[in-house]
C-alpha cells in the first residue's frame, strides 16, 4: 500500500502535516494510565518513524481545541498501528482528562505526522535510558528499534511502586539482562554514579521523566565528566494556569485576552491568527515570537531561550510562558 | 510520459545537447532582474505539470548518460562516495524514499515489489533487475546509499542531525559546482559552509540551519541555487580542477553562446524516518547561454542579474574573469524592456526581442 501524500494545502510550519485517525483500541494499564491505539482512516498505512518521535494529537473538547504532544511507543516499523500511553493529571489543564474521560473505540481524531526531538545518537556505542514514570514512552520505541537493529542498550526505569509500573512485566520479560527495575516505595534507588562509572567509552545518556529527575541526571552526568553532547534529555512542559492577560498582536491588528487555563499560544490560535509550531512544549524553538512592546513580568517557561534572551524580554515562546503586566505587544 | 534518453557526453566531446522540451522546462532561477542570497525555500509537494518540480525525484532525457558518467567518476576516485559508519540506516531510509518515489511517479520506468523485507526493484531505462532483502546490507552489491544513487541523478549529502546542528557524514558527490564530499565529510553546516562570502554575514546560515533542523517528515522542501560552468561538465570538482579549471579560458567572443552554461541546482529536502538524518538531494541543470536567451524574458534578465551581481560572488562562482564577455553577449539580448516577475519564460506574454537600432 502506499502512503498518500499529505495535504499540501496546510499552511505552511504550522505545526507537522497532518492524519486522520481512528481510536481502535483503549487499554487502561493501571489506575493512571492508558494506552491508545489509532489506524488511519483511510485504511492506508502510517509512515515510518524514529524511536523517540512524538505526536501532537487533536482533541475536540466541546468548542475548545487542544493539542497535546504525547510519545509514539509504539514499534516505529509497525506501519499498520500507531500507539500512545497518556498518564491522567488530575490537576491538568485537562487534555489528558479529555482522553481518559471522553475518547471512545471507534471516535475520529487528527495527530500530526511524527516529529522528533529525542532521536538517538545512532554514533552511540551503547545507549543508556534512564526513565522515570510516564517519561518510559520514548524509550518504548527506541528499545524496539535498537532491538531490530542489533543495538547496544540498557535501561534504569524508575516507578512509584509496582501497580504504577506501566510496561515492567512486558520489559523485564523480554530483556530480563539489559531491563532494571527500582521501585519508590521499595526505597530502591537508581545508584547513578556508579552507574555512569561503569559505563564504557561512546555511551551515550538518555533521561526522561519528571522535571527533577532530568536535573538530577544531567548535574550528575556533568560532574562526573560526561560530554554535553552525549547527554539527551526531553521535557515536555504543559502550559501551566495563570493570571488572565491581555496581549496585542500587532500583524493581526487584533487584542485577545488569554484565559487562566490557556496558554498563549492557543489564544492566539482561537483567534484564528496563524502561528508556527511543532512540540508545544518549550521544547523546539518553532513558535519563538518577538515581542515588540511590553511594560510587566514575563513568565519564561521554556527550555528554547537563552536566560540572556529571558532576562531581555524581547522574546517569548508562546507555547508555555505568560505575562503580568499592563501591556503586552506581539509580533505576530 | 514517454521519456526519449539521450546517449552523450559530459566531458571530452561534450556531446551533451538540450532538447526543446528541456529548454522548456529548464528550471531559471532568477525571479526578478537581480539576485542576492536568500534562505528562499518553498515546500517540495509538486508542481506544474512536466515541471523539474513536479515529481519528488525529476528523471530526464539526460539520466543514462549522467549515470554513466557518475559510474566514470566514481571508477577514477572512489571517496566521491562515502557514508560513515552510523549512516547506514539512513542509507536505507533514502533507498526506500527514491524506490518509492519512482515507483509511484514513474510506473513505466521503475517498479518496486515488496514482500515483507524481500524486496525486487526493477529500473527500466538502466536494465537492472535486483531482489534484495531490505535492511540487509550483504544482499546489495554496494551499500544502500551508493546502491539507489547510482540510478539516481545529482548528488546527494545525507546529513545526520544532533547538537542543533547538521553535520556532513554521508553523501554521493559527482556532479557538484566545485565543492569535495572528501574534503567536507564529518563537517557541520557552518563549517561546510565557511568558504561562501557575504552569507555569514547576512545571517542567512543561522536562519536556513534553523528551517532544515525543522524539517519535518511528509513535508518535504526546495530551493535552488546557481553557478556558471563552462562547457557541459557535470564533474566540476575541487580534486579535477587541473583538468577543468584551463578550459574556462577556451571561450571566445565567438563560442560564449555554445561553452557557457548556466547551472542550477535544484536542492531538496526530505527528513528521513528510520534515522532522522536529512537528505539533501542536488539536482544539477546545464543550459547554454545560446538556450537561454532563445526565451527572451531569459535573455534580458541574464544580462541584468551578470551585470548587477556583486563583484564577490561573480568571484566565489568563478566568472569575474569572463564576466565582461557573458556582457557583450547578453547585452545583445537585452532591448531595456521591462521583465514579468517570476521564474517562468511567460514565451506568450513577453514581447519578443525588440530590433537593435544601433
Amino acid at each position: 500500500m502506499n502512503v498518500p501524500a499529505p495535504n499540501s494545502t496546510a499552511p505552511k510550519l504550522t505545526g507537522a502535516e497532518k492524519i486522520d485517525v481512528t481510536i481502535t483500541a483503549i487499554v487502561p494499564l493501571n489506575d493512571l494510565v492508558t494506552r491508545f491505539e489509532f489506524k488511519r482512516s483511510d485504511g492506508s498505512l502510517f509512515p515510518t518513524f524514529s524511536g523517540g518521535a512524538h505526536t501532537v494529537v487533536e482533541m475536540q473538547d466541546g468548542d475548545r481545541k487542544r493539542l497535546n504532544p504525547y510519545s509514539l511507543m509504539s514499534d516505529p516499523a509497525n506501519r499498520e498501528t500507531f500507539a500512545i500511553s497518556v498518564r491522567r493529571d488530575d490537576e491538568g489543564r485537562g487534555g489528558s482528562l479529555f482522553m481518559h474521560n471522553k475518547v471512545k473505540i471507534g471516535d475520529p481524531m487528527v495527530i500530526s505526522y511524527p516529529v522528533n526531538l529525542f532521536s538517538l545518537d545512532l554514533r552511540a556505542r551503547k545507549h543508556l535510558f534512564i526513565a522515570g514514570g510516564i517519561g518510559i514512552t520514548p524509550f518504548l520505541a527506541q528499545i524496539k528499534q535498537l532491538v531490530r537493529t542489533n543495538g547496544n542498550w540498557e535501561l534504569h526505569y524508575s516507578c512509584r511502586n509496582a501497580s504504577l509500573g506501566s510496561y515492567v512485566d512486558e520489559l523485564t520479560q523480554k530483556y530480563p539482562h539489559s531491563v532494571h527495575i527500582h521501585y519508590d516505595d521499595e526505597k530502591d534507588f537508581i545508584d547513578l554514579e556508579n552507574l555512569l562509572h561503569g559505563q564504557p567509552i561512546g555511551t551515550h545518556l538518555y533521561v526522561c521523566g519528571p522535571k527533577g529527575m532530568i536535573e538530577w541526571v544531567r548535574s550528575t552526568a556533568g560532574a562526573a565528566g560526561w560530554p554535553t553532547a552525549h547527554i539527551h534529555y526531553e521535557e515536555f512542559l504543559a502550559p501551566k494556569p495563570g493570571k488572565p492577560f491581555a496581549v496585542r498582536l500587532a500583524k493581526s491588528g487584533v487584542t485577545v485576552k488569554v484565559g487562566a487555563h490557556e496558554s498563549l499560544l492557543e489564544a492566539i490560535e482561537r483567534l484564528g491568527v496563524e502561528a508556527p509550531y511543532l512540540c508545544r512544549g518549550g521544547a523546539c524553538g518553532q513558535c519563538e515570537t518577538d515581542v515588540i512592546e511590553s511594560d510587566g513580568a514575563f513568565m519564561h517557561r521554556d527550555h528554547w531561550l537563552e536566560d540572556e534572551e529571558k532576562a531581555l524580554g524581547v522574546k517569548i515562546m508562546p507555547c508555555v510562558s505568560r505575562f503580568e503586566g499592563k501591556t503586552l505587544v506581539l509580533d505576530r | 510520459m514517454n521519456i526519449q534518453f539521450n546517449d552523450e557526453t559530459f566531458r571530452d566531446d561534450y556531446s551533451f545537447k538540450n532538447s526543446q522540451r528541456a529548454i522548456d522546462r529548464f528550471p531559471f532561477p532568477f525571479h526578478e532582474d537581480s539576485y542576492m542570497y536568500s534562505v528562499n525555500m518553498e515546500q517540495h509537494q509538486g508542481g506544474p505539470v512536466d515541471s523539474v518540480y513536479e515529481k519528488r525525484f525529476d528523471v530526464d532525457e539526460h539520466y543514462v548518460s549522467e549515470m554513466r558518467d557518475r559510474e566514470m567518476v566514481l571508477a577514477d576516485d572512489p571517496l566521491r562516495c562515502q557514508s560513515l559508519p552510523h549512516m547506514t540506516l539512513a542509507g536505507w531510509d533514502l533507498l526506500e524514499l527514491i524506490m518509492v518515489s519512482k515507483s509511484e511517479d514513474y510506473p513505466e520506468l521503475f517498479e518496486l515489489h515488496r514482500d515483507g523485507a524481500n524486496w525486487h526493484w526493477i529500473n527500466k531505462p538502466l536494465g537492472i533487475n535486483d531482489r534484495f532483502v531490505f535492511m540487509d546490507d550483504t544482499t546489495l552489491p554496494y551499500g544502500p546509499m551508493e546502491y539507489i544513487t547510482r540510478q539516481t541523478q545529482g548528488d546527494f549529502c545525507v546529513l545526520d542531525q544532533r547538537e542543533e546542528n547538521l553535520w556532513m557524514d554521508a553523501g554521493i558527490v559527482t556532479t557538484q559546482a566545485d565543492w569535495s564530499l572528501d574534503f567536507d565529510i564529518g563537517m557541520n553546516f557552518f563549517e561546510w559552509h565557511a568558504p561562501v562570502p557575504l552569507a555569514h554575514e547576512k545571517g542567512i546560515f543561522k536562519r536556513a540551519l534553523k528551517f532544515l533542523l525543522n524539517i519535518q517528515q511528509g513535508a518535504p522542501a526546495r530551493r535552488l541555487n546557481w553557478t556558471m560552468t563552462v562547457n557541459p561538465l557535470l564533474d566540476t570538482s575541487p580534486e579535477n580542477y587541473h583538468k577543468w579549471g584551463v578550459q574556462k579560458m577556451s571561450v571566445t567572443p565567438q563560442n560564449l553562446g555554445e561553452k557557457q552554461y548556466l547551472r542550477v541546482e535544484l536542492q531538496t529536502f526530505f527528513r528521513l524516518p528510520r534515522s532522522n538524518a536529512l537528505v539533501f538531494p542536488i539536482r544539477c541543470y546545464l543550459m547554454s547561454f545560446k538556450d537561454i536567451v532563445s526565451k527572451a524574458k531569459w535573455g534580458r534578465r541574464l544580462h541584468r542579474v551578470v551585470r548587477d551581481i556583486p563583484e564577490e560572488l561573480a568571484t566565489y562562482k568563478g566568472f569575474i574573469d569572463n564576466r565582461p564577455m557573458m556582457l557583450d553577449f547578453l547585452s545583445r539580448y537585452d532591448d531595456g524592456l521591462a521583465t514579468s516577475f517570476g521564474v517562468w519564460p511567460d514565451s506568450d506574454t513577453e514581447p519578443a526581442l525588440s530590433e537593435r537600432t544601433t
